[in-house]
């Protein structure tokens, strides 16, 4: 039966029901782990491209576009959520 | 940025940003469907599928000065990002011989890192100074 979802900031989500731990998966997950580190201040910004939506029309933006200014890089959980 | 597509973000500018700021957001929104930019940046919740609340001061070297990240539901402070903007941009002008203590604010004092301040700090700076 379904439930009412709670209203948060965070997205729901869901996912696979029933067993899926494998080991292979376990080594998947290790070596995303091993990738997914917090980066440094005093480094270099990872460079990229992304699809972007800018005074009514869609755009492209590539990071390394900006250099030579300053750069405030925001992420947040999702459009429509609360603060 | 967020792993929304472009789409919603235009939906999301257009019917309720524009709502709030004149003329909607004035800088660009961008999409990470998948969340590899945000895995790059460390604050990608793969959990839930998200990226957490992260922001990052550049500078124009292209090198990352600062950072700070939430949670979802607590949101930041744009005045504080304005000021670690404003003492980043000192910094690098004076090219580094000026240094801002804590609470600095623009037209407050700042310190001249070198051999003559070690240990001498308390004489001209006060903890009072770091709420004034």
């Amino acid at each position: 039966m379904a439930e009412t979802a709670e209203v948060g900031c965070a997205r729901p989500t869901g996912g696979l029901v029933g067993q899926q731990e494998t080991t292979e998966q376990h080594t998947t997950q290790q070596t995303t782990q091993e990738v997914k580190k917090m980066i440094q201040v005093g480094k270099p910004a990872p460079d990229f491209v992304a699809p972007a939506y800018h005074k009514g029309q869609f755009t492209s933006v590539k990071m390394s576009d900006y250099l030579g200014k300053w750069v405030v890089l925001c992420f947040y959980p999702g459009d429509f959520t609360f603060v | 940025m967020s792993v929304d597509s472009v789409f919603v973000h235009k939906m999301w500018n257009d019917n309720e940003i524009t709502k709030m700021v004149e003329g909607g957001v004035p800088f660009p929104m961008l999409s990470d469907g998948g969340g590899k930019v945000g895995t790059a940046y460390g604050i990608y919740n793969e959990d839930a599928g998200v990226e957490n609340r992260g922001r990052f001061i550049i500078d124009p070297d292209g090198v990352v000065q600062a950072y700070e990240v939430l949670t979802p539901p607590v949101g930041r402070n744009v005045s504080e990002t304005i000021r670690q903007i404003q003492a980043f941009q000192l910094v690098r002008e004076s090219k580094g011989t000026e240094a801002t203590p804590s609470g600095w604010k623009p037209g407050k004092l700042t310190l001249h890192p070198g051999p003559d301040l070690v240990g001498q700090v308390w004489k001209v700076w006060k903890t009072s100074m770091e709420s004034e």
